[in-house]
C-alpha cells in the first residue's frame, strides 16, 4: 500500500492515510480503493475488534476532494451516466464502511474538510484533536459546489436538517469546540490522546457501536424528518432566506436545498444518488467551474506569487512603518501586527497615532470576548504596534506603507521624511486608489523602490491588494512587495500605472451606469434592486451615498484640475450638482443623499422623482442588470487592451475580491468567456447603440478575439 | 350546446374557525355537508337517484376531509348509493369550480343533474394541513418566487397605491353591508342551519361578523405579514420578482382580510329537460365560466383577467353585468379588481363579503353563487359575475343570468 498504512495494535486496525505524492491528503479514487481494502482486511481479521482511521500528515486528516480533478471535469462535457456510476461506487464504498460490522472510529488529527469530513461521517465515532489548526466542515458551497460524497445526507441525519443546512449552505468551517457543540464530532482531545481515545472507544464499544443512527430501528431525523411539520417549515423558511440572500444567482444553493429535501425522504442507500444528480447539475453549469477557477486556483496562485519576478531571494520583513493612522493605516497596522510584524504607526500628532492603535485594540478585544483569542495573545499583538510622531522611529523598517490623505502635496512631504530614515533595502508602498504612482514616486530619492499598494477597507477583512508598478519600479521591489503581502496574508494582483489603475477604473463604471439610468428616467428602486440581483454587493445609489456624494464632487473637482480641457463631467455632474451643491445632500454621513436616513433605516428620498422624472415605460430588470455587468466587462477588456493589467487571472481575482463583482461569474473575463466572446461583442454593440458607445463599445481586443475564436482562458 | 340552469343553492352559516369558541368546531366536515346536501334534497323534493354526481371543492383534503369527501358526503347525507362523488381542489375557487364543472357536464350533455359546492372545516383541519410542494420544494419555491399570499396582497397594495386607510375603509364597508343584509333578511332563503346529532341547532347565522368595526378601531391592529415578510426573506423574494418596488407596505391584518371559518355550500345545476321532468323551477342560467393562470408570486391578481376572459367568451362587456361579487380574500384584491374592471363599489359585493363573513376555503365559491342568485332576484336584476383570486396565481370567474 502506498497511501494507507495498515497496522494492528491492541485489537484495533489502524489505517493511517499519508498521500506522499500530494501536498495534502485529498479524497481520490486511489486512496479510497486502498481504504476499502484496509477495511476489508480488518473485517476479515478475527483479532481486530474495531478500526481506527487517521492520518499521517501533520495537522491534516483529509483536506477535501480532489479539486483539480473537479475543475478539469468542469471544463468539458459531462457524461452524466458515467459520473453517476463512478460516484455511486464511491458512495457504496462509504456505505460498506458503515455497515461492515466492526466499529470504525475517525481519529481526526487536524483539518477535516469536504470529502474528508464526509468520510468521517461514514464512521461510527469521530474524535477530533483539540488544536487551533483543526477545522471541520463542508466548505464546498464557498466555491459554488456542494458535498458529493454523502455529506448532504449524513450530516442532516446526524445533527438535524436545520443545523446541517446552515453549515452546508454557508460552507462553514468549525473549530473543535464548535464542532463538538454542534455534534459534528463526538469527542475533542489533546493530540497525544487521539489514538489512545480511539482505542479506548473501541475497547468499550458495545454491540450496536458499529451501527449508524440511521440504520437503527425507529430512527428519526433529529428535529424532525419529512413527516414532521418542522421539516416543511424549515424548508419554507430556508428557500426564502436563501433566495433572498443569493438572488437565485448561485445554483449550488438550490441544489443543496433540493438534495437534502428530496434525499431525507429516502433510505440512505438511495439518498446518495439524489445528491449525485444535483452535484452533476453543478458540474454541467458554468458557475462552479468559474468560481472554483478564480476563487480557489487563481487566488491561490496569486497569493503564492505566480507573477512575482523570478530570481530574487525571499525578502524577510520584520518591521513595518505605516504613515498615517487613519482607517486605512490603522487597518494595515492591525493586519501586520497579527502577522507578527513590528509596526511603527506614525501620524502628525500622538493622539491620532494612538487612535490608530486603538483600532487594533477594539478588534482584539472583540476576539477576546468571543473566546477566539487569549489575553496573552491580545497583549502580544498590541505590543507590536508602536504609535509615534517621530520619523526617526522608522529606522530599520523593511517596508513602509504610506496611507495618508489622497493629496499629492501631503504624500510628497511624508515620503521624503520617511525615506530619510530608511536603509537601502527598504521598499516604500503608497496606498492610493487612483493617483499616478510614477508622479508620486518623484518625491522618492530611490524611485525604483517605490510602488503602489492599493489596500481595500476594512483592511483586516479585504484580502486584495492592487499592486501598482510605477515607471521606475524595479523587479526586485515588486518581488519584495509580493513577499511582504504574503507575510500579511494578502492576495496581490499586479497592474501598471494609469489613472485609477484597474479596480477603481472598472468599478467606477458600475456607479456611472446607475447615475446614467437615473438621468434616463429609470425608477430608482429598479436601479437599486437590479444592482443587487446582478450580483453586486451593494446597489449603485446606496454605494454613492456610502462613499459620500460630497467626496465624489471633490474627486470631480480634482479631476477637472488635473485634466483641464480633457475633463468630461459625464453623468455625475448634473446629479451631484443638484444633490450636493444645490441641496446639501452629502450621502449617508449627513443623513441625506439619494436616500433619506432616520433611526428606522433608509428610504429612497421622496424628492428624487421631481429632480429626475421617472419614465412611463421602464426597462426590463434583466436589461438593467446586463448594463451593470457589461459596462464592467467592457471596461475590463479595455484595461487589458491598454496594458493596465496583464493577467486574466488577476482581472478576475481582483474584481471579485476588490469590489465584489458578481462572484458566481468567476469575474469579468470568465463572464465574457462563458457568454461567448462573439456573442458578447454583438450584445455590447447593441448596448452601445442604445445607451452610449462610451460605456459599451467593445475594444478592438474583443473584436479580434471574436474574429479569431479566442477566449480569455 | 345545452343550457345549464341553477335550480337551487344553499349554504351553512359560517362559524368561527376556532376550536375554542367556533360554533361549528364540534361538527365534522360530513355534518356540514349533511346540512347542505340534505337541504337540496328536502327543498326540491327530488329522488336523489336522479343526481348524476356530487362534486365538492375542498382545499385541505386530508384527515376527515380527505380521501374523496365528495363521495363520502353523498353517502353520509343518505343520497342513493348510485350517486357518485368526487372532490376537487382549485384552492380558493374550488367551490365555484365544482359548480362550473357540473355545469360543463350538463352543457356537454353528459349529465342531467349535478350538485356542486364545497366544504371546509378550518377549525378542525388547519390551513396548510395538506402540505404541498410549492413552499417547501426548493425547485419550485425558488423558481416561482413563492411567498405567502398575505405578502402578495400587501404587494398589490404597494404597487397600486392602496393605503392602509383605503383597505381599512373597504373592510368597514364590508362589515356594514353584511349587517344590513342580515338585518334585511336577504340571506334567509339560502342559509340552512347546522344541527347536531340530536337535532339541536348548532348555528343559524354567520358568527364571524363585527358590525361595530370602524376605520379607527381597525387602525389599532398590527399588520399580519410584516414580521414574516421582513424577517424571513419573503419581502426580498417578492421584490426580486418586482424590482420596481423599493419596500413592501404591509397594510393587511385580520380586520381587512377574509376570516377563518367553517362552512359548506351546495348548488343544484341541471338541464332544462331534467328541471321540467322533476318540476324544478330554474332560478338562473350559467352563462359561462373560466379559470386562468396569473403570475404566482403576487398570486392574487387573477380575478380581472379571468373576468375579462369570461366576458369575452360570453360576448359581453362590463356594462352588461348588473352585480359583481369578488371574494374578499384581502381588501387590496377587491380594490384592484374594481380598478382594473372600471367598476364602482356600488355594484360590487353589495351585501358584504368574506372580510365580514369569513372564507371557508373550499366552500366559498358555491356560497357566492347562491348569494348572487338571491340578490338578482331580490333586486330584479339580470346578470352577475362571480370571481375569486386563487392560490399559486389563478383566477376563476362565472357569469350567471337570472331567468
Amino acid at each position: 500500500m502506498s497511501i494507507i498504512e495498515y497496522k494492528v495494535e491492541d485489537a484495533c486496525a489502524i489505517l493511517t492515510w499519508n498521500d506522499a505524492g500530494r501536498p495534502m491528503n485529498v479524497l481520490t479514487g486511489d486512496a479510497l480503493a486502498e481504504l476499502s481494502a484496509g477495511v476489508e482486511r480488518a473485517v476479515a481479521d478475527d483479532a481486530v475488534k474495531g478500526i481506527i482511521l487517521t492520518s499521517g500528515r501533520d495537522g491534516v486528516f483529509v483536506a477535501g476532494g480532489d479539486l483539480e480533478q473537479i475543475e478539469k471535469m468542469g471544463s468539458g462535457p459531462i457524461d452524466a451516466e458515467e459520473m453517476l456510476r463512478r460516484t455511486g461506487a464511491v458512495l457504496a464504498q462509504l456505505r460498506r464502511m458503515e455497515t461492515c460490522g466492526k466499529p470504525i472510529v475517525a481519529a481526526l488529527n487536524g483539518v477535516t474538510l469536504g470529502g474528508g469530513f464526509e468520510l468521517a461521517l461514514a464512521c461510527h465515532h469521530r474524535i477530533l484533536v483539540d488544536a487551533p489548526y483543526a477545522k471541520v466542515g463542508l466548505p464546498e458551497a464557498g466555491m459554488g459546489l456542494m458535498p458529493g460524497a454523502g455529506g448532504t445526507q449524513r450530516l442532516p441525519r446526524l445533527i438535524g436538517v436545520q443545523g446541517a443546512l446552515g453549515l452546508i449552505l454557508e460552507g462553514k468551517q468549525l473549530r473543535p469546540d464548535q464542532a463538538l457543540e454542534k455534534g459534528l464530532v463526538d469527542e475533542v482531545v489533546p493530540a497525544a490522546e487521539l489514538i489512545p481515545a480511539a482505542k479506548k472507544w473501541i475497547a468499550e464499544a458495545g454491540e450496536d457501536a458499529a451501527v449508524q443512527p440511521w440504520d437503527r430501528k425507529g430512527f428519526k431525523v433529529p428535529g424532525g424528518g419529512p413527516e414532521s411539520p418542522t421539516f416543511a417549515q424549515t424548508f419554507m423558511g430556508s428557500n426564502a432566506m436563501i433566495h433572498a440572500s443569493t438572488y437565485g444567482n448561485f445554483p449550488h444553493a438550490k441544489a443543496i436545498l433540493s438534495a437534502v429535501y428530496e434525499g431525507l425522504a429516502l433510505p440512505i442507500d438511495r439518498a446518495g444518488k439524489v445528491e449525485t444528480r444535483y452535484f452533476i447539475t453543478l458540474m454541467q453549469g458554468p458557475v462552479a467551474r468559474n468560481m472554483l477557477r478564480t476563487l480557489f486556483f487563481s487566488m491561490q496562485s496569486a497569493q503564492k506569487g505566480a507573477r512575482r519576478p523570478k530570481g530574487f531571494d525571499r525578502f524577510e520583513v520584520r518591521k513595518l512603518g505605516v504613515l498615517g493612522a487613519g482607517l486605512m493605516g490603522a487597518g494595515v497596522a492591525y493586519a501586520a501586527a497579527n502577522a507578527k510584524l513590528d509596526v511603527v504607526l506614525l501620524d502628525r500628532d500622538q493622539a491620532a497615532a494612538d487612535k490608530g492603535k486603538q483600532y487594533s485594540e477594539t478588534r482584539l478585544q472583540k476576539q477576546l470576548a468571543r473566546g477566539r483569542m487569549t489575553e496573552e495573545k491580545v497583549a502580544e499583538v498590541l505590543g507590536r504596534i508602536h504609535p509615534t510622531t517621530r520619523y526617526e522611529d522608522l529606522a530599520g523598517c523593511d517596508v513602509v506603507v504610506e496611507a495618508v490623505f489622497e493629496d499629492r502635496g501631503v504624500k510628497a512631504t511624508v515620503t521624503k521624511q520617511a525615506y530619510a530614515q530608511l536603509g537601502p533595502d527598504a521598499i516604500f508602498g503608497t496606498n492610493t486608489s487612483g493617483l499616478p504612482i510614477s508622479e508620486l514616486a518623484e518625491a522618492s530619492p530611490r524611485p525604483e523602490s517605490f510602488i503602489g499598494m492599493h489596500f481595500f477597507s476594512p483592511v483586516e477583512r479585504m484580502q486584495l491588494v492592487e499592486v501598482i508598478r510605477g515607471k521606475q519600479t524595479s523587479d526586485e521591489t515588486l518581488a519584495k512587495t509580493y513577499d511582504f503581502l504574503r507575510k500579511i496574508k494578502k492576495v496581490p494582483i499586479v497592474v501598471n500605472d494609469a489613472r485609477n489603475f484597474y479596480t477603481s477604473r472598472v468599478f467606477g463604471t458600475y456607479i456611472t451606469q446607475g447615475f446614467s439610468m437615473l438621468l434616463e428616467g429609470v425608477k430608482p428602486a429598479l436601479i437599486e434592486n437590479a444592482g443587487k440581483t446582478s450580483g453586486m454587493p451593494m446597489p449603485p445609489l446606496s454605494l454613492a451615498d456610502e462613499v459620500g456624494l460630497d467626496l465624489m464632487v471633490h474627486a470631480g473637482d480634482q479631476l477637472r484640475k488635473d485634466l483641464g480641457d480633457e475633463y468630461d463631467p459625464g453623468v455625475n455632474a448634473p446629479i451631484l450638482d443638484a444633490l450636493v451643491r444645490e441641496r446639501g445632500r452629502h450621502g449617508r454621513k449627513n443623513g441625506k443623499g439619494f436616500y433619506a436616513y432616520d433611526d428606522g433605516g433608509k428610504r429612497l428620498w421622496s424628492g428624487l422623482g421631481e429632480l429626475f422624472p421617472v419614465r412611463d415605460t421602464q426597462p426590463d430588470p434583466a436589461e438593467v442588470e446586463r448594463r451593470y455587468v457589461f459596462a464592467q466587462c467592457v471596461e475590463t477588456a479595455r484595461a487589458i487592451e491598454d496594458g493596465v493589467i496583464e493577467s486574466v487571472e488577476d482581472c478576475d481575482v481582483g474584481a471579485i475580491l476588490g469590489w465584489g463583482f458578481a462572484p458566481f461569474t468567476g469575474g469579468p473575463c470568465s463572464y465574457m468567456d462563458t457568454f461567448g466572446i462573439a456573442a458578447f461583442v454583438a450584445e455590447a454593440d447593441r448596448l452601445a447603440d442604445k445607451y452610449g458607445k462610451g460605456y459599451f463599445e467593445p475594444p478592438k481586443l474583443l473584436r479580434t478575439m471574436a474574429a479569431e475564436g479566442k477566449t480569455f482562458y | 350546446m345545452a343550457e345549464c340552469f341553477i335550480y337551487d343553492a344553499v349554504r351553512t352559516p359560517r362559524g368561527k374557525g376556532r376550536k375554542r369558541d367556533g360554533s361549528l368546531a364540534d361538527a365534522t366536515p360530513l355534518r356540514l355537508t349533511d346540512a347542505v346536501l340534505g337541504a337540496i334534497r328536502e327543498r326540491t323534493g327530488i329522488d336523489t337517484a336522479e343526481i348524476d354526481d356530487v362534486i365538492l371543492g375542498c382545499v385541505e383534503p386530508v384527515g376527515e376531509q380527505g380521501a374523496n369527501i365528495g363521495r363520502l358526503a353523498a353517502l353520509n347525507a343518505g343520497y342513493d348509493e348510485s350517486v357518485p362523488g368526487f372532490q376537487i381542489n382549485r384552492f380558493c375557487s374550488s367551490g365555484l369550480e365544482a359548480v362550473n364543472l357540473g355545469a360543463a357536464k350538463v352543457k356537454a350533455g353528459d349529465a342531467d343533474l349535478i350538485v356542486g359546492g364545497g366544504v371546509e372545516s378550518m377549525s378542525r383541519i388547519a390551513m396548510g394541513a395538506a402540505g404541498g410542494a410549492w413552499s417547501t420544494d426548493p425547485q419550485i419555491a425558488i423558481d416561482t418566487h413563492f411567498v405567502p399570499q398575505g405578502i402578495g396582497a400587501d404587494l398589490i397594495a404597494t404597487m397600486y397605491g392602496y393605503s392602509r386607510r383605503d383597505v381599512d375603509a373597504f373592510a368597514v364597508e364590508s362589515q356594514r353591508r353584511a349587517k344590513a343584509a342580515w338585518d334585511g333578511g336577504y340571506f334567509a332563503k339560502s342559509i340552512v342551519p347546522v344541527k347536531d346529532v340530536v337535532g339541536v341547532t348548532m348555528l343559524d347565522h354567520d358568527e364571524h361578523m363585527r358590525p361595530d368595526t370602524t376605520v379607527e378601531s381597525l387602525g389599532e391592529l398590527a399588520p399580519s405579514f410584516k414580521k414574516m415578510g421582513e424577517s424571513f426573506g419573503f419581502d426580498a423574494v417578492a421584490i426580486q420578482r418586482y424590482p420596481e418596488v423599493e419596500k413592501i407596505e404591509h397594510v393587511h391584518h385580520a380586520g381587512n382580510s377574509s376570516g377563518i371559518v367553517d362552512g359548506a355550500s351546495a348548488v343544484l345545476v341541471g338541464s332544462a329537460e331534467a328541471g321540467e321532468r322533476l318540476g324544478l323551477k330554474p332560478r338562473a342560467r350559467v352563462v359561462t365560466s373560466v379559470s386562468i393562470g396569473s403570475e404566482p408570486c403576487i398570486m392574487l391578481t387573477g380575478p380581472a383577467p379571468s373576468a375579462k376572459k369570461a366576458l369575452a367568451r360570453a360576448k359581453m362587456s362590463v356594462s352588461d353585468i348588473d352585480l359583481f361579487e369578488i371574494n374578499e380574500a384581502f381588501a387590496s384584491v377587491c380594490l384592484l379588481f374594481m380598478e382594473q374592471m372600471g367598476i364602482g363599489h356600488d355594484k360590487t359585493n353589495v351585501n358584504g363579503g368574506a372580510i365580514a363573513f369569513g372564507h371557508p376555503l373550499g366552500a366559498t365559491g358555491g356560497m357566492l353563487v347562491g348569494t348572487m342568485v338571491d340578490e338578482l332576484e331580490r333586486r330584479g336584476l339580470g346578470t352577475a359575475l362571480i370571481t375569486l383570486c386563487v392560490g399559486a396565481g389563478m383566477g376563476t370567474t362565472t357569469i350567471i343570468e337570472r331567468v
